[in-house]
């Protein structure tokens, strides 16, 4: 068989498997064909829709699109006043959600050096031998651990050995710092991958140390995927919850922190203490209020991670 | 560094700074190992003494959970993490398969771009949000055709199955991504149709990615907090055999619902009870722990490695 025959073959046969120019022998059963096209098509659809449809709800309930006289919940109101139990028509989200943006805040802090320090010592440092596997490996499972988990690790270690305080910041910002920390580790291991090692070649060349070829090539290069990966990571640190209650965050806090030692509130905290209240004002207005906010913030936080993701792929 | 070329890195050795920013790398790489030896350490500290005032064996046979009496069983929480976990199972993994078949054979470069971010927004949603949803819109929604309770396992499952269905389709379909085309091609050869392609081909060689996603799939869903916290209720009760469809119109309670109802009450720290959590949480941590290693364990044990 000549090259040009076997090329031809090959092409035909791809065309096939992009199913744009079917051969007569693939219509033989192509209902099921088609009807399995379908089925995995919807299968794929179906969680998106569900979610669109509840994010749908959770809208027209937030807004009081149906029943105005009762609406908005989401008002300037609800955005700055402190937290009620009792009058659904004053409860406010305000120290909620300096809380969240307080804790991002430190929880940034703490991640973005050990993150990108432990990946550079991955990436740059270590040798492939087994104590980097084992290492690796062991970033891979605790970013299985359940949050809940991490919850108990804040309680017995930073409550109560350290002694620092039940569901103060600094105690919260502990806790969900070393849940995210190993999502921060490894989307940094891949953006410093990424870097193409010609270029490190070309500062050793000129005579760089390894330092100065890390801070001068390599970071430099691979900031961009850092930054988005460690703002994803702060994106799911906010929302977690079940850690925060294990520290013991208090249920009602009526001010903003004002010092690492100030118990917190944060946005999905507060909504899970109003979720439990059995008022269809609650259930409906106010709950729905806090979960319009909380996504409007997550997907703000996302957008700048999509952001700099883009801006610095049309640089390329 | 892993070139051919001579290795000529001045590696700063003598430079205190080179020696300085090492080190504090290798700390940082080495606080992950620190991290895990802190949570093992935690659970086991209060376990231990949990377990001196409840014998491991009743602890661990003990059918009922009733706490307010001192009576530690924890089968009918590992019951209601069994029947949550099977719920979202019985959701995500057959239509996280199919996603990851649509995705990897079926989808064009153009819908796939704009369906995996999509499909990735479901595991990025806050699991408070889903237990909300699972409370106030899908449990009222299936109360009109089923004899279901305001809190009930099977909204809270399907909400933990939706959440679950990103983690399937985005490692399976990796794994079938990586099925070279001229397997493909060889079945197109003989006359197969895309169908059998993809699951008499495809799915076959890419098993133990697919299987390594389930495991950890499953994982997720038995360390999923507050859906079930919020959605599922607060009722240890053991699966009733008989009737093990009946469980998911009714309120169970999960390991991990059982914690967050000790970790938001006002428990002493000396208390029985304040110990019990360490005691279910190591327990959770030990059945997630090994899961994720044996997902690890199968996705390189039945790796087939294709060039």
């Amino acid at each position: 068989m000549s090259s040009e025959t076997d090329s031809t073959t090959k092409t035909d046969l791809t065309d096939a498997s992009e199913s744009s120019r079917q051969p007569s022998f693939e219509q033989v059963s192509r209902t099921k064909d088609v009807a399995f096209r379908w089925l995995t098509l919807a299968a794929a659809l179906v969680g998106i829709v569900a979610l669109a449809a509840l994010l749908l709800n959770v809208l027209v309930d937030a807004l009081a699109i149906f029943d105005p006289a009762n609406g908005p919940w989401v008002d300037w109101q609800f955005l700055t006043n402190p937290p009620s139990f009792s009058n659904p028509y004053d409860a406010g989200f305000f120290p909620a959600i300096v809380g969240s943006i307080a804790l991002m805040i430190l929880i940034a802090l703490i991640t973005f050096p050990l993150g990108v320090g432990a990946a550079i010592y991955l990436e740059e440092y270590a040798s492939d031998g087994p104590l980097t596997r084992f290492i690796q490996l062991n970033i891979a499972n605790l970013a299985g651990v359940p949050s809940v988990v991490y919850g108990l690790l804040g309680l017995g270690l930073f409550v109560g050995l350290l002694n620092i305080g039940f569901g103060t910041l600094l105690v919260a910002g502990f806790t969900v710092s070393l849940l995210i920390l190993p999502i921060v580790i490894i989307s940094a291991q891949e953006a410093i991958r990424s870097v193409p090692d010609s270029q490190r070649q070309a500062s050793y060349g000129m005579g760089a140390t390894k330092w100065q070829t890390i801070r001068n090539v390599v970071l430099p290069r691979a900031m961009p995927g850092i930054l988005t990966g460690t703002i994803l990571a702060l994106g799911r640190a906010i929302g977690e919850t079940a850690p925060l209650i294990m520290i013991g965050a208090p249920t009602a806090v009526f001010g903003v922190p004002n010092s690492l030692f100030s118990k917190i509130s944060a946005m999905p905290m507060q909504i899970y203490t109003w979720a439990d209240l059995p008022e269809t004002e609650f259930q409906y207005g106010v709950v729905a209020a806090g979960v319009v906010t909380l996504l409007v913030i997550l997907l703000s936080i996302n957008s700048i991670a999509i952001v700099i993701r883009n801006r610095y792929q049309t640089q390329e | 560094m892993s070139t051919d070329a001579p290795d000529l890195t001045n590696d700063g050795a003598r430079s205190f700074r080179g020696i300085a920013f090492k080190t504090f790398f290798a700390v940082c790489a080495f606080l992950s190992i620190l991290t895990t030896l802190a949570i093992i350490g935690t659970l086991l500290y209060d376990a231990v003494d949990f377990f001196a005032a409840v014998p491991p064996l009743e602890f661990l046979t003990g059918t009922e959970w009733t706490p307010s009496n001192e009576v530690y069983g924890v089968w009918p929480l590992i019951s209601g993490t069994l029947i949550i976990t099977f719920g979202s199972a019985a959701i995500a993994l057959p239509i996280g398969l199919l996603t990851a078949i649509y995705l990897s054979e079926y989808a064009t470069e153009r819908r796939r771009a704009y369906l995996k971010p999509a499909l990735e927004v479901l595991a990025g949603v806050p699991t408070v949000v889903y237990g909300y949803f699972a409370l106030v819109y899908v449990t009222p929604v299936l109360d009109r055709i089923l004899p279901l309770g305001t809190f009930n396992a099977l909204s809270a499952s399907i909400m933990v199955g939706i959440m679950i269905i990103p983690m399937v389709s985005s490692i399976s379909e990796d794994a079938m991504s990586s099925v070279p085309d001229s397997l493909r091609q060889a079945s197109y050869g003989l006359g197969a149709t895309k169908f059998t392609v993809s699951t008499s081909v495809v799915v076959p060689a890419a098993l133990s990615g697919i299987l390594s996603s389930y495991i950890l799939a499953l994982s997720r869903a038995i360390g999923e907090t507050m859906i079930v916290a919020i959605a599922a209720g607060m009722t240890p009760r053991m699966i009733d055999l008989t009737d093990p469809g009946g469980m998911f119109l009714e309120s169970v309670q999960t390991m991990t619902a059982a914690m967050v109802q000790i970790g938001a009450s006002d428990v002493v720290g000396q208390s029985t009870e304040y110990k019990s959590l360490f005691a279910v949480g190591l327990t959770l941590f030990v059945i997630t722990f090994a899961m994720n290693l044996f997902s690890e364990w199968v996705s390189s044990r039945y790796r087939e490695v294709y060039r």
